[in-house]
């Protein structure tokens, strides 16, 4: 079995595994980040959207074994001291999840999206998220969470006002 | 009650595990010891089973189990119908586990327990299946017409029941009528695909069992799994954690909860099993699946006289939860918003070698709805009316109600007209008629439809003594537990059970306003017998308006216990005192001593020292609500769609819901619901379809074959309101969660069909795929009646439009 | 679900990739992005006895200019090749098909070199090899061995690279100044596959075209080159006319498949429609 070593979210891991282990299983059955779930079996769905090395991947359709020496973020690396992520915040500002299921994939594919396109029209968006899919919330508060977040990722400085309830 | 919280956009409490991944998923269970189990699936729509081996699969490495049908045939039971709709009605032995025929591809007929789920899949291919093949059975209108090949052999038949509501004379009706118009559309086959595949944990503890399954109903699966099991009803508990959507798809017992249920029991070791997408599709309950044959009678002023319905519903090869009843309610709501003399439903339930269907957003509704709202349109077409003002010449007017429909049942409020406005006006829709007009004058290769849907629903599903009128096994009623602790902190049990609906937050909004405490000492406690042990669950948009008020009356409990106690403690008469902002006073004196709030009352029924004589130092008080009637939720829903007619290509230009669902609770959690829901009718119309070939083999078993549309492909959505409160409980909520799915697949066909009817296009078949468009432009061209979808054998398709429309 | 078990090898250079596969014998596959033969493991529709991951094998994603020719790694990711500022000069086509394969986080992960190995005829980029005839260049213990596009995509999910040999690079040739293009693509659903796609280059020269370059996404069990477009069109005026009347011939010659998405029937119409706007779209430019 080949020896991988791995840092997800901050902490380096090495571990024996076999090649044919999904990326997302390694990250949920030996490491316990079950923070990432399983959609679907084709790589249609994006609800195990993580970073690998800083750019979306779907969990799903990597091997473990691809990951040796790279790094990996997922949602539960996110936010810094308990402070949420600026696209967390969002998506909860915004109502841009119900039962949540797909909110982990959606949070770190927007927070890709942005990294390519800081300043994204709404088309971008949607264009954007289309290999992660919701079921939940017609995708409208999604894409004004991404929206949200871009504009207070590129002024972080400026106060922004309260959207009112 | 000073109205803080009602009516506002309160951010989901339940948002701040979601976000950062500390979510409780039923496949993030992970006990000491645990199993995984797969399902080794029938590759036969149709087939006996004459041999199982399963020997070599119990010699791999790390395989704790092998099983097959014939180990639980003793124990497994038959899975429930809680619904059968008539005295007649034929339904078939359903075990978990198939002994000695399968009856759709997908049927469970062995599995494997191992130690991971890798070890458990490679045995899997380890099992060999002997099967000798029986026909398919897949096309509903011929299942009926022969007794040859049958789903069940010894029924004799393929017809499961037939039910037959009438009401006002029809014939009479229909006598002379200076308009007829006949009908026949297809409500395809859908999945509901809940983002959350099935998953089901169960651990063994001594002669008890703890079951976590990602369901809507703990409540009715706790008492299905006892019925089927013989386990008693107090030594299961069931836990639904965090539920990843349902859309009526986690409304149900199914096979794999019994079948884990039994393997804890005879390991003694905890057991999880988690389906893949593509297991999901071939074996979560399917939904809608009807053939309608529809037939309206008008006079010449488009004022309706009668309406005849004739459904023929594919039940699938077995009758689950709700399969036969789920189509049986359209009975009540095909006649829609209007008036009418006469009406007749018909609704035959068929088997075929599929699976079973059940409830899916709406159920039954958007079924019905699509009916007469695609009607109404025709109607209008034939008397070259504007789509609305026909509308307008039958719907029931504002000042009319209450209503007593011709189908019997009392729509208390609703306003039609008010809905109708506001929604034209943020529709523009004299300026989109007038471009409309202008590409047709240029002929311009885009064209452009307006549809529209003004619906309405029953939501609730109760009263409990209703649903016995129809046949249904489950009561309508919904429980709550409203806890004062001692520190004045306040717990809401409720038997509701949501997974993604938002009810941690707004059952806490109801309670902070009834009660008058801050929202955040509210905390909302569900989803597991063992804490909320009565319940009636969440589906059918019933949580609000049953289970919110159910908490409503609790928490007026509450109050008035507390009174009696600050009475005592103040010195006053009951009477005296008034409750507001959660503190009792002393009416008409202020200072100290004249007032304590709910807190200083729960602290001194907590320690009792100085306590009214006969008055248990308790504030805790139970509500269970049972309510006089349905409520009623209507709206008008306006679509643009611009339909490429060389290509057949629809893109939703525009799209306008204007929804009065009574009193709102939380207009985020309802703007979302609403979203959501016309997300889910819209893919109905464009995109999704569940297709069996003719063998019964399902083609859509991946999400690459069925097309659930991603935020590309659908338009933002311009959402408002009017609330005309519902007169049937304290609260006028009457629910949010369907109306979305219910009215948009009718807009969204209506406004194709409006594109393309100047070409002689009268319908298109859902899904409205490009190619069904192009086909139903061509057959308009070539005035020759087309073959429906090329594409496959089986499409959906016959339009069957009655040249000249008279009878 | 999950995939069989396999035996992994993961060769840091392109000999030991070579080697390593003239050794695996017939059951091996070549893992290149993984974003289709993953799914395939998954479903277990695919078992073999090894994969030979190219993941690091750095030097199979340069994308250069070499003899005058665009020459684009085999390992280059879609979201590579899509930015790339020579493959936007000198093979815009290539670009914006690219753009439009699966989602972000597929083209991440999936390959250029991936895609047309794969010969799956309702994938876009084999087309577009086709139409900008491209050669593939071919690697095994034996040697080199350069492919054109035309001969490369045989049938079904299958081309004419023998078990050991590897995909290394496509050769492009640069289209000069004065030409323009387009892939039309025509799918139900953003993320769903091409029902029928269009990959056109045209040359515009005083208004008229003087070469073309057309071809078919999913008409055949492989990419069909629309040669009796090209001939029709090379020399016409450019107008809606010409263009019409060029597409009118688009389907000749191909074998379309019928499936849930679209009839043989409808993909015929469609590839009529879509070449004649593929056309317009590329002379626009």
């Amino acid at each position: 079995m080949p020896r991988i070593r791995v840092e997800v979210d901050g902490v380096t891991y090495e571990d024996d595994v076999e090649p044919r282990l999904l990326l997302v299983h390694y990250l949920r059955d030996r490491l316990g980040k079950v923070g990432t779930p399983i959609g679907c079996d084709t790589t249609n769905c994006g609800a195990c959207t993580v970073l690998l090395d800083g750019t979306s991947v779907k969990s799903c359709s990597v091997l473990a074994v691809q990951a040796d020496g790279r790094g990996i973020t997922t949602v539960e690396g996110l936010g810094i001291d308990g402070t949420l992520h600026p696209m967390q915040r969002a998506f909860h500002e915004e109502h841009a999840l119900q039962c949540g299921f797909c909110t982990p994939g959606m949070i770190m594919a927007s927070i890709d999206l942005l990294r390519e396109n800081a300043d994204p029209s709404e088309g971008e968006i949607r264009e954007g998220l289309e290999g992660n899919l919701c079921r939940c919330t017609g995708y409208q508060n999604i894409v004004r969470a991404v929206r949200r977040a871009a504009d207070e990722m590129r002024e972080p400085a400026r106060q922004r006002p309260e959207v009112a309830p | 009650m000073n109205g803080r919280e009602m009516g506002k956009a309160r951010r989901r409490s339940e948002d701040a595990r979601l976000v950062t991944g500390k979510t409780q998923w039923t496949d993030n269970v992970q006990l000491p010891g645990l199993c995984h189990v797969v399902f080794l699936r029938s590759p036969h729509a149709h087939a006996r089973i004459t041999q199982v081996n399963v020997e070599a699969a119990k010699g791999r490495p790390g395989v704790v189990g092998v099983f097959s049908g014939r180990d639980f045939a003793d124990e497994q039971g038959s899975l429930p119908c809680a619904w059968p709709v008539a005295e007649d009605i034929l339904i078939p032995d359903h075990p978990p586990m198939a002994v000695s025929e399968v009856r759709y591809v997908g049927e469970p007929v062995a599995c494997v327990v191992a130690r991971d789920l890798y070890t458990a899949v490679d045995a899997l291919e380890d099992i060999d299946v002997d099967y000798q093949p029986l026909p398919a059975v897949t096309d509903m209108e011929r299942a009926l017409r022969q007794s040859t090949d049958l789903v069940h052999g010894d029924f004799g038949t393929n017809q499961s029941y037939r039910l037959v509501v009438e009401s006002g004379d029809v014939d009479a009706a229909f006598r002379d009528a200076p308009v007829t118009i006949q009908r026949r559309y297809v409500q395809q086959r859908l999945i509901p695909t809940a983002m959350e595949p099935r998953a089901v944990v169960c651990r063994p503890v001594g002669e008890e069992f703890t079951m976590w399954s990602a369901t809507q109903v703990p409540h009715i699966l706790r008492l299905m799994l006892a019925s089927v099991t013989g386990i008693g009803e107090h030594r299961l508990r069931v836990i639904a954690p965090d539920v990843g959507g349902g859309f009526g798809s986690k409304l149900q017992v199914y096979g794999e909860e019994v079948l884990l249920l039994l393997l804890a029991r005879r390991l003694g070791r905890p057991v999880k099993w988690t389906e893949s997408r593509s297991e999901g599709n071939l074996t979560v309950h399917h939904g809608r699946d009807q053939i309608q044959r529809l037939t309206l009678a008008a006079e010449a002023d488009g004022r309706i006289r009668g309406f005849k319905v004739d459904v023929l519903a594919d039940m699938g090869a077995y009758l689950m939860l709700l399969t036969p009843g789920v189509p049986t309610l359209g009975a009540p709501m095909f006649n829609g918003i209007y008036k009418m003399d006469a009406y007749s439903f018909t609704c035959t339930g068929v088997f075929t070698t599929k699976m079973p269907t059940d409830a899916y957003r709406g159920a039954g509704r958007p079924e019905a709805t699509f009916g007469i709202e695609r009607m109404m349109d025709e109607l209008a077409a034939e008397l070259r009316l504007d789509p609305l003002e026909v509308r307008r010449r039958n719907w029931i007017r504002h000042e009319e109600f209450p209503f007593t429909t011709i189908t019997g049942l009392t729509y208390d409020s609703g306003n039609y007209e008010a809905a109708t406005d506001k929604a034209l006006a943020l529709f523009e829709y004299d300026k989109l008629r007038a471009e409309q007009a202008d590409r047709r004058e240029r002929r311009d290769t885009v064209q452009l439809g307006i549809g529209v849907s003004t619906y309405t629903e029953m939501c609730g599903l109760a009263p409990s003594r209703a649903l016995a009128q129809v046949r249904s096994a489950a009561g309508g009623w919904e429980h709550a537990t409203v806890r004062v602790l001692g520190t004045g902190k306040v717990e809401v049990v409720t038997g509701t059970s949501p997974h993604g609906q938002g009810h941690a937050t707004a059952w806490a909004q109801i309670t902070a306003d009834a009660l008058g405490v801050p929202f955040d000492d509210v905390k909302v406690l569900h989803g597991d017998t063992l804490v909320a042990p009565r319940g009636w669950d969440t589906y059918g948009s019933r949580s609000v308006t049953i289970g919110g008020v159910a908490i409503h009356n609790a928490c007026q409990k509450v109050v008035d216990k507390a009174r009696r106690i600050a009475a005592h403690l103040l010195e006053a008469a009951e009477t005296d005192l008034e409750y507001a902002g959660g503190s009792f006073s002393v009416k008409g004196m202020g200072g100290e001593g004249a007032s304590m709030t709910l807190a200083e009352v729960a602290e001194a029924t907590l320690s009792a020292h100085d306590f009214p004589e006969g008055v248990e130092p308790s504030l805790d008080s139970d509500a269970t609500f049972d309510p006089e009637n349905f409520s009623f939720p209507h709206g008008t829903h306006l679509c643009a769609a611009e339909v490429d007619t060389e290509t057949g290509f629809v893109r939703i230009r525009s799209y306008v819901a204007v929804d009065d669902v009574g009193s709102v609770v939380n207009p985020l959690i309802v703007d979302g619901q609403v979203h959501g829901g016309l997300a889910q009718g819209i893919a109905q119309a464009l995109y999704e379809e569940a297709v069996y070939d003719a063998d019964g083999n399902l083609t859509t078993t991946t999400m690459a074959d069925y097309l659930v549309p991603s935020a590309a492909d659908l338009p933002t959505f311009v959402t408002d309101r009017t609330e005309t409160p519902a007169t049937s409980n304290p609260l006028g909520v009457k629910g949010v969660g369907e109306a979305g799915t219910i009215a948009s697949t009718p807009a969204v066909v209506n406004a194709i069909v409006d594109a393309l009817r100047h070409h002689g296009v009268r319908d298109v078949p859902m899904p409205c795929t490009p190619e069904r468009v192009w086909r139903a432009l061509r057959a308009a061209f070539l005035e020759e009646p087309e073959e429906p979808g090329g594409a496959r054998p089986g499409a959906a398709g016959g339009l069957g439009p009655v040249r000249g429309g008279r009878e | 679900m999950i995939p069989p078990t396999f035996d992994y090898i993961r060769p840091s250079s392109v000999e030991e990739a070579v080697s390593a596969l003239s050794q695996a014998g017939e059951d091996a596959k070549v893992l290149a992005g993984g974003q289709s033969l993953m799914p395939l493991l998954r479903l277990r529709l695919a078992y073999p006895d090894a994969l030979i991951d190219l993941d690091r094998v750095e030097p199979l994603r340069q994308i250069r200019s070499e003899n005058g020719d665009l020459f684009i790694g085999a390992m280059a990711t879609h979201h590579q090749v899509m930015r790339d500022p020579l493959v936007r000069e000198h093979a815009p086509l290539i670009a914006k098909a690219t753009a439009t394969v699966a989602d972000p986080a597929v083209r991440h992960r999936g390959t250029f070199g991936g895609s047309l190995a794969h010969a799956d005829p309702a994938g876009d980029l084999p087309a577009v090899a086709l139409a900008l005839d491209a050669v593939l260049v071919v690697r095994s213990v034996r040697g080199d061995r350069e492919i054109p596009a035309a001969d490369f995509f045989v049938d079904w999910m299958t081309s004419a690279m023998e078990p050991d040999e590897l995909l290394i690079g496509v050769r492009v040739p640069k289209l000069g100044p004065g030409w323009g293009a387009h892939y039309e693509k025509f799918h139900r659903t953003a993320q769903a596959w091409a029902i029928v796609g269009v990959a056109c280059a045209v040359r515009r020269e005083r208004g008229a075209i003087e070469d073309a370059r057309v071809a078919l996404t999913n008409m055949g069990p492989a990419p069909v080159r629309a040669i009796e477009v090209e001939r029709f069109i090379e020399g016409r005026s450019v107008s809606d006319d010409s263009f019409r009347a060029a597409s009118e011939r688009a389907a000749e010659g191909t074998s379309p498949p019928g499936d849930l998405h679209g009839s043989p029937e409808y993909r015929t119409h469609l590839a009529k429609v879509l070449t004649a706007r593929a056309l317009t779209a590329a002379a626009a430019v």
